[in-house]
């Protein structure tokens, strides 16, 4: 499903994803964990395209397709759905428009037809319901005012809707008590099946307890020192990052 | 098609009145070209005007002659030249109105389809009755009868003049005096037509009231002049909405709108002005020099301007509230959006005379491209204006680096028992929403689009339905081209 | 002799009178600067409510009955002792000006640190006058700025503080204006130059004060620049007579990683003006203006400030705050500008004043000008009466009517002055501040 193969990128001149191989096939779920800074976050950020961040060697293929020579809406539109550390708050559009925008966007540049309104809706109630959510979330401006689960959650709700072929979640255990971590988790791994791949971006263990990656790999300094199964995210949180990176160098 | 043939009828009557309506010692259709006292005795002649009508508007024309341009708005044009411009044209087939809907010229018809109000579906829009100014002269008016067994008079100002005068004599001018302003003085001397309202005391008017204005002809200024009055406990909403071709030269719009509501009245005003904003590089566009005022003259009257500003190469335009009565309130929703060289100084004034008056402004303005847009606003609270209360809220955003935003906020209180909020932040459209909306598939000058309504939503909301949809498509249409 | 105030003929006669004997007459680059002054205000004239930045205050009516005696010629007689801001046990660094002339009987300009310049400006002119070259800031060729125009071409006094590079100057400079101490109503023009050397640290305590009611006129101006990476901290009582007229202008300019802070505290005079023109010229220039006002009676105090981002990473914050009494009429006009080049400018101005009586006024005016888009700016204004609920809650905890008040007007101020970064300073304020409170009905 994705390969990357010997990605390096730079922000501001510097590089900080230093030569990533990595490769997640259809179905699969990797996690991808390091300590602040090793380039976690640039990960994401590159993948989905945002400007600032320069590739200046490798590619990223997307069931065999070039993600690098894409602007962000036409990778959205190719799979690639990101699911923000910090999703970001826009005034004034309720979520339902901002959803619908989104949907028809990516349904037109894949030459689906448009839902129309009521077939939007039915099927935006459809996943809100299976995520356990209510309905008034719908009326609200995107993410404004929404405690930190709820933006997570929101999130969950957009790649429900989205149905990406990879979905790459950024640190979305941050700020999130259990209750909301679990009730997350629930989300994600609905959506789980055997044509999404998934790559889980964490700090910490606790998020793997309750989605249970395939893989995991050790991100430090812009590489992946380290890949095992899930057993390797407990080795993580008893040893600390420390002894992994020391020994892996 | 019954609807088709109702609205025939309603032409063909209209071109009838019309006949009457003209004096047919004068064969010319335009008046000569600039301006004078002849130009204005002209325009009176060719409107049968009353004796009094005529002196009004000479005295006016005195006026202006003497009057300077006022310069502190933060906009920037060559010196108007006055006399290269015509003051008067009424449509060629003047006197030769349709028939039928065949011999409409199907330009005109066609470009009623664009504004969203086609003839032959006008009963369609159940609920709105146009008065269609193209040009200077009314040419359809609809749903008159439904207004007539209410009472409401919904008609051009040149007919009220003739069959209502003793209202017209009595109002107009009382809000905005002839010799306000250069601009307003200007209107007085040649205001050629316009919309003339008046709600009878307890009505609710039964649906919204439109007009569309049209400037067409080349090298004409259009002054409309109007005036709606509500009278006790009444209601109106009125919708206003403007549009024009593409022209190389600027051409000068100076309205001027006056509202009057009585004890218990509301009038709600909602424009949408789409002027020809001119090209990227600044040629061609309308100077809109606008003077709207709204008079609360009774007690719990109420008035409500709402506008979208997205045209005209240069807008100047403060539709203001006068609280005179005790308990009134006055609101300004404003949505001003300029972009490539626009040019906007737009706000309102809020007067506070009477106790326990209440005002409400919120300016959302944005500026693209290289344009430059300023809100000015005065608040005033006056010395008997007890309890009276302000709030105002006053957003920039800016999109791109060349283009300004300035904020000019006048505030001036003589009330301790009065208060007055004031808030006022300008940033620029966020990188992170945007990113946020291209991650999610959709486009970038549709990202724009739907932070740019989203910063908009307030104002949007107060804006009749009908209007609201095509506000917000010009919010997307208006911004095109500014990013990337 | 008095002689009606400022005209321009009024002006034109005196300057024939007196510009040979201004202190650094002679000098060229001095002549032609003071004879630039001249020509513009002869231009421009006395400024009046038909200039937009004077729409609220009329000079000229305020002037009209008025006529002063240059300080020049005005006698003056003694004073025993001058009031001071800083706590008694202070060390000092301290210059006090009576009426418009430089007193050395109560100043003290003994231990002056090493690279630290401190002394009046009829003095620099006399001994060293290349000093101050460069460092006067001519006014901008605008009708509005005729005060300052007037003071390029008449000022006689002031003094020059100049900390070289490096120099941490921990005892606070004090410079006294006191007004009053002539029997004839005195008009002076004074200059405050201010230079902060790259690196250095001062704080500058300027005070104005009056015998009795202190009917003169004082037109200051100040040139404060601070170098890169300087700062310099700024308290500014104006506490005059209720009499006095008191006419202000600040030129600041801040180059990369300067910060200013100061705080005005405005309760004096009949009528005060002070114009605040901030250009933050480098990088990550910090420019904090905040301001306190306390008018009653028929009082009038105006502060009209400009804060220019020039470059990227400028920040400001500008907060007023005050309490109008009587008939007293206060007027803000801020204007925030940020141009083209000034990216990532935070801007923020807050305006907010507590009308005590009916017959008070308050003209706000919080303007931004924005050129730029990636900024942060905001402004607000408030103004109205104290908050009835509070009032009402403080009163059924048993507080008087007056003492509630008194209470809610003193929190509203003095959080201003709690965020003044001078310790030392604050009592001095707090009482001045209660002061005022005790003459409120």
């Amino acid at each position: 499903m994705l390969e990357i193969k010997n990605l390096h990128a730079t922000v501001d001149g510097t590089e900080i994803l230093k030569g990533i191989d990595l490769s997640i096939g259809a179905g699969e779920v990797h996690a991808i964990m390091g300590p602040n800074g090793s380039g976690k976050s640039t990960l994401s950020y590159v993948l989905s395209g945002r400007d600032g961040y320069e590739v200046t060697e490798g590619e990223v293929l997307l069931k065999g397709q070039n993600l690098l020579d894409l602007a962000p809406e036409e990778r959205a539109a190719a799979g690639v759905f990101l699911a923000f550390q910090y999703p970001v708050e826009i005034p004034g559009v309720p979520n339902t428009t901002f959803l619908k925008e989104a949907v028809n966007a990516v349904r037109k540049s894949r030459g689906e037809s448009a839902l129309d309104a009521m077939q939007f809706l039915k099927v935006l109630r459809a996943k809100v319901k299976e995520l356990g959510m209510s309905d008034e979330y719908l009326k609200r401006a995107v993410n404004a005012g929404f405690s930190g689960g709820e933006k997570k959650r929101n999130e969950v709700l957009q790649m429900a809707m989205l149905e990406p072929a990879l979905a790459v979640l950024d640190e979305t255990d941050s700020g999130l008590d259990i209750d909301a971590l679990k009730a997350v988790a629930d989300g994600v791994n609905a959506l789980r099946g055997p044509e999404r791949s998934m790559l889980v971006i964490t700090h910490y263990q606790r998020l793997l307890d309750y989605i249970v990656p395939d893989r995991v790999h050790v991100l430090s300094q812009g590489r992946i020192i380290r890949s095992g199964g899930p057993e390797l995210a407990k080795e993580l949180e008893a040893k600390g990052y420390a002894d992994i990176i020391e020994a892996a160098a | 098609m019954a609807a088709s043939v109702e609205t025939v009828e309603k032409v063909q009557s209209l071109g009838e009145r019309y006949k009457h309506g003209f004096v047919t010692d004068i064969e010319m259709e335009t008046a000569p070209k600039g301006l004078s006292e002849d130009t204005v005795r002209f325009i009176s002649a060719k409107k049968n005007e009353p004796e009094w009508l005529l002196e009004w508007r000479l005295k006016a024309f005195r006026h202006w002659l003497e009057m300077p341009e006022p310069q502190w708005a933060k906009v920037d044009f060559p010196p108007i030249d006055y006399q290269d411009a015509y003051y008067f044209a009424a449509p060629k087939s003047d006197d030769d109105k349709p028939k039928s809907l065949d011999e409409v010229d199907p330009k005109l018809l066609e470009t009623y389809e664009k504004l969203g109000i086609p003839l032959r579906e006008q009963e369609m829009l159940a609920g709105v009755a146009v008065d269609a100014v193209f040009d200077s002269v009314s040419v359809a008016t609809t749903f008159k009868k439904k207004l007539e067994e209410a009472g409401v008079i919904f008609c051009s100002i040149s007919e009220a003049v003739q069959k209502h005068p003793e209202l017209v004599q009595k109002y107009l001018g009382s809000v905005v005096p002839a010799a306000d302003n250069k601009h307003a003085c200007l209107n007085s001397a040649v205001f050629t037509d316009g919309s003339f309202v008046y709600i009878p005391k307890g009505v609710r008017c039964p649906m919204e009231l439109s007009t569309y204005f049209r400037i067409n002809a080349e090298n004409t200024g259009q002054f409309e002049r109007t005036l709606i009055i509500a009278d006790e406990g009444s209601y109106v909403s009125y919708l206003e909405g403007c549009t024009a071709p593409m022209r190389d030269e600027n051409q000068l719009h100076a309205a001027v709108v006056e509202l009057i509501a009585l004890d218990d009245a509301e009038i709600k005003y909602s424009t949408v002005q789409n002027w020809y904003p001119g090209d990227e590089n600044g040629v061609g566009g309308i100077y809109n020099f606008v003077t709207k005022r709204g008079l609360c003259a009774g007690r719990n009257s109420k008035i409500s301007w709402t506008q979208v500003e997205t045209g005209s190469a240069i807008t100047w335009k403060y539709p203001s509230c006068i609280l005179k009565g005790d308990n009134s309130v006055g609101e300004f929703y404003s949505i001003a959006i300029t972009n490539n060289m626009q040019q906007a100084d737009t706000g309102t004034k809020m007067i506070h005379l009477g106790r326990n008056t209440r005002s409400r402004i919120i300016s959302k303005g944005i500026a693209a491209g290289r344009s430059a847009q300023t809100y000015r606003g005065l608040v005033s609270l006056g010395g008997g204006a007890e309890n009276a209360r302000n709030h105002t809220q006053c957003d920039s955003l800016l999109i791109g680096d060349r283009c300004a935003a300035h904020t000019v906020p006048y505030i001036v209180s003589k009330n301790r028992s009065a208060n007055l909020e004031h808030e006022a932040t300008t940033s620029r459209i966020s990188e992170d929403q945007l990113f946020y909306c291209r991650q999610r598939g959709i486009g970038e000058e549709d990202a724009v689009a739907l932070v740019v309504n989203g910063f908009c939503r307030e104002v949007l909301q107060q804006l009749p339905m009908e209007f609201a949809v095509e506000a917000q498509k010009l919010v997307g249409i208006s911004l095109e081209g500014s990013v990337g | 002799m008095a002689t009606e105030a400022l005209t321009v003929s009024e002006i034109e006669g005196r300057w024939r009178d007196l510009a040979g004997t201004l202190p650094g007459a002679g000098i060229d680059w001095l002549d032609d600067f003071r004879a630039q002054g001249l020509e513009q205000f002869r231009a421009s004239g006395l400024p009046g409510p038909r200039l937009e930045s004077w729409k609220y205050t009329n000079l000229p009516r305020a002037l009209r009955d008025r006529s002063y005696t240059p300080a020049a010629t005005a006698q003056r007689t003694s004073l025993d002792r001058v009031a001071s801001l800083l706590p008694a046990e202070s060390t000092r660094l301290r210059l006090v000006f009576l009426d418009g002339r430089f007193s050395a009987e109560h100043s003290q300009l003994a231990d002056l640190p090493e690279g630290v310049t401190l002394a009046p400006l009829s003095r620099v002119l006399r001994d060293a006058p290349q000093r101050l070259e460069g460092l006067l800031q001519a006014a901008d060729y605008d009708r509005e700025r005729a005060l300052q125009a007037l003071n390029d071409a008449l000022f006689d006094e002031g003094l020059l503080l100049s900390v070289s590079s490096g120099i941490q100057l921990d005892t606070p400079v004090e410079v006294i204006f006191v007004g009053g101490t002539s029997d004839e109503a005195v008009e002076s023009h004074q200059r405050l130059v201010v230079s902060i050397g790259r690196g250095a640290e001062a704080t500058l305590v300027e005070h104005h004060q009056s015998v009795g009611s202190g009917n003169g006129l004082l037109n200051l101006v100040s040139d404060i620049h601070v170098a890169a990476g300087a700062g310099l901290t700024h308290l500014r009582v104006q506490e005059t007579g209720d009499e006095s007229v008191h006419l202000a202008g600040t030129h600041l300019q801040l180059e990369r990683d300067a910060r200013y802070r100061s705080l005005a505290f405005t309760s004096g005079a009949a009528l005060s003006r002070h114009e605040i023109d901030a250009t933050l010229l480098g990088e990550n220039a910090d420019v904090t203006l905040d301001g306190a006002y306390l008018l009653r009676g028929r009082q009038h105090g105006d502060t009209t400030s400009v804060i220019r981002h020039t470059v990227p990473h400028t920040s400001a914050r500008q907060t007023y705050k005050g309490a109008l009494d009587d008939r007293a009429r206060g007027v803000f006009q801020g204007r925030i500008v940020v141009e083209q080049d000034a990216q990532k400018t935070d801007g923020r101005m807050l305006n907010k004043t507590l009308l005590l009586s009916e017959k008070a006024e308050i003209d706000s005016k919080p303007e931004l000008e924005i050129f730029a888009d990636d900024v942060q700016c905001a402004h607000g204004a408030t103004a109205g009466e104290l908050d009835a609920d509070a009032l009402f809650y403080l009163r059924s905890r048993g507080l008087s009517q007056e003492g509630a008040r008194a209470l809610l007007v003193e929190a509203f101020v003095a959080e201003l002055i709690e965020d003044f970064p001078v310790e030392a300073l604050r009592p001095a304020l707090l009482e001045r501040l209660q002061h005022w409170l005790l003459g409120t009905s």
